[in-house]
């Protein structure tokens, strides 16, 4: 009778869990097939209205264009810089690596807004205006640690004998990261990118503040809540929300199928 | 095709901090030959070899190539390719580009490395199986498709790091007359290490033994094994009985020697009051007196005997403790606890100077 009762807590806690965090999405993803102009309950509908309206919308087209492409290139960049960061740290070892490391993880604990600042204060000294490139800067900067830190730990010593082979076969430096590392490595690399993406692609704050004329998507979303709830601004999340969906199921794909494969 | 040439350490030591890796070491590997670096582990032979192929770079000393200074040169620009123990083949290429990536890297023509990784998968007995992924093979095959991608490089020397170490027995030894034909087919000069002792006598032409990072002994696998030249040399290339003594007296060419066993008398070179170990091989140890041309041992009691098939293994205890070892015909081993009298015919008598 105890257990029961323990376990009736446990699943019911689990269920108050989960409802706490996706309830919020499931509103918001229901709500944009709403068919009403006022997104509240009761629910009628379905319609596919509001996302036709939407994707009609040059605005919030524009908005995910320009979200995709600094995502993309942003995301690339982070990859790229936080993956030569992770080999030679992995492998050189300099002085001092320890706080280098740390210098490198610091942008994790900074807040966006500081980040953000930071940029806008150091361009407009710089003469520079705001633009799409200064917020993909802005996401380079919060996502290289994370792709450093997700390059690093598979960099581990097998890979390190594996490359040491292929230096005693002849193999120059470039080669080795090309031929060896970089092919060992890979589902961490899209895994980084997959990441960062992810995290640039809903960003919003360094994305506001440094953007003017073109902007992004959640900047878009975010002009369209200040005349109100309605059911675009729902459909337009539900957009965001598939797009961050798609990326982490794809990346769950490839790293599963690889690890299946491996076994 | 890539002569095979002479390699050479002088005077090489490598230290890291105050540990002494391996030091005084002057080591000749003449071109074509197969040489053996045995030791247990932690004697230096794999520094040695690391030396050899350059990811090690000595604190002292040079190391030389057919007569050129290589140092320095880095593992990627010197003749010399290692095969490691883990084999350290690409996992994400299949058999073919992993024997053809040092030929790849160099930009050869994509024909002529298909013709060349053919050659070589071929050599080490592995033909057709250019396209299969290496997670396919099994350990033995992993083995050779190692030996075949250092192979297809045509390096003038081979570096082997405990290649069999990983294999079963009964591969090893397969694996082992294998490895022998392709260093004789191939003429290059191949450096072997192992801590094997069997391995190291039916592979070498030079057995090379090491002990806290120093040459012990080195020469011929007969020679190292029937004339040692330290105790150490004597008791890890096979077993041996070690009697320790004094020489007290000196007859012409021959030289009395003191010891727990008795005083034994045999040919020597060695000053009076010299301390000198005879070691005998088990094999050698006669359970009986002297006859002729032989010399007495003492007695000893035997301990424990072992039936092993086509021999007995007998240990004996001598005076004073001594512990000596014997392998005798089970017809001529003694019961547990009977008193034996030893000798050994006295060519078979090696001297261990201290």
């Amino acid at each position: 009778m105890k257990r029961i009762a323990s376990l009736a807590a446990v699943v019911g806690g689990l269920v108050a869990f989960y409802v706490f965090i996706y309830l919020p999405v499931a509103v918001l993803v229901l709500f944009s097939f709403h068919s009403g102009r006022v997104p509240m309950p009761p629910f009628e509908g379905p319609t596919i209205e509001w996302y036709l309206e939407v994707l009609g919308d040059g605005k919030v087209t524009e908005g995910i264009a320009n979200s995709i492409l600094v995502g993309a290139v942003s995301s690339a960049l982070a990859t790229l810089l936080g993956f030569l960061a992770a080999y030679g740290m992995a492998r050189h070892r300099p002085p001092g690596s320890t706080a280098i490391q740390a210098a490198i993880m610091m942008p994790l604990t900074m807040s966006y807004l500081v980040i953000g600042l930071g940029l806008l204060i150091l361009f407009s000294a710089l003469d520079f205006g705001k633009s799409l490139w200064l917020v993909g800067i802005g996401h380079v900067v919060i996502n290289l640690p994370l792709c450093f830190a997700i390059v690093f730990s598979q960099l581990g010593g097998q890979q390190a004998a594996l490359e040491r082979a292929a230096r005693d076969l002849g193999a120059s430096e470039v080669q080795v990261i090309t031929r060896v590392t970089v092919p060992m490595v890979w589902p961490a690399l899209f895994a980084a990118f997959c990441l960062a993406f992810t995290f640039s692609w809903d960003e919003f704050v360094i994305a506001f503040l440094l953007t003017s004329f073109d902007v992004t998507l959640p900047v878009v979303i975010w002009s369209m809540l200040r005349t109100g709830l309605n059911p675009e601004t729902n459909a337009a999340g539900t957009l965001v929300f598939l797009v961050s969906l798609a990326v982490a199921l794809v990346f769950e794909l490839v790293v599963l199928r690889r690890r299946g494969a491996s076994s | 095709m890539t002569a095979a040439r002479d390699m050479r350490l002088q005077g090489v030591a490598k230290r890291y901090g105050t540990t002494t890796a391996v030091e005084d070491i002057d080591l000749d590997i003449p071109a074509g030959s197969y040489v053996v670096l045995l030791g247990p582990s932690g004697s230096g032979k794999t520094t040695l070899l690391s030396i050899l192929g350059g990811f090690t770079v000595p604190s002292e000393g040079r190391v030389l190539l057919g007569g050129e200074d290589v140092t320095d040169v880095a593992p990627a620009r010197r003749m010399t390719v290692t095969v490691f123990q883990d084999y350290a083949l690409f996992p994400h290429l299949t058999v073919g580009d992993n024997v053809g990536f040092g030929l790849s890297v160099r930009r050869m023509p994509k024909p002529e490395i298909t013709r060349k990784v053919d050659e070589a998968l071929a050599l080490v007995g592995l033909p057709d199986m250019a396209r299969r992924r290496i997670h396919e093979l099994s350990g033995g095959q992993k083995q050779r498709v190692a030996l075949a991608r250092a192979i297809a490089l045509d390096p003038a020397v081979l570096l082997l790091d405990e290649p069999l170490g990983a294999l079963d027995l009964h591969l090893r030894r397969q694996m082992q007359d294998e490895l022998r034909s392709l260093q004789r087919t191939t003429a290059k000069s191949f450096v072997h290490v192992t801590h094997d002792q069997e391995e190291a006598m039916a592979l070498a032409d030079l057995i090379v033994i090491m002990k806290d990072g120093r040459i012990e002994d080195i020469g011929a696998p007969d020679r190292v094994y029937n004339a040692p030249r330290t105790r150490f040399a004597a008791t890890f290339m096979g077993e041996s009985t070690i009697i320790d003594g004094t020489v007290s007296a000196r007859d012409g060419a021959v030289a009395n020697v003191e010891t727990g066993q008795g005083l034994l008398s045999f040919d020597s070179d060695l000053d009076n009051g010299a301390r000198v170990g005879i070691a005998v091989r088990p094999e050698k140890l006669r359970l009986r007196a002297a006859g002729d041309g032989e010399v007495g041992l003492g007695e000893a009691i035997a301990r424990v005997v072992t039936f092993q098939g086509s021999f007995a293994r007998v240990t004996l205890e001598g005076a004073g403790g001594l512990s000596l070892l014997a392998k005798v015909s089970p017809e001529l081993a003694p019961e547990p606890g009977e008193r034996v009298a030893l000798s050994a015919a006295k060519g078979d008598l090696m001297q261990i100077a201290d």
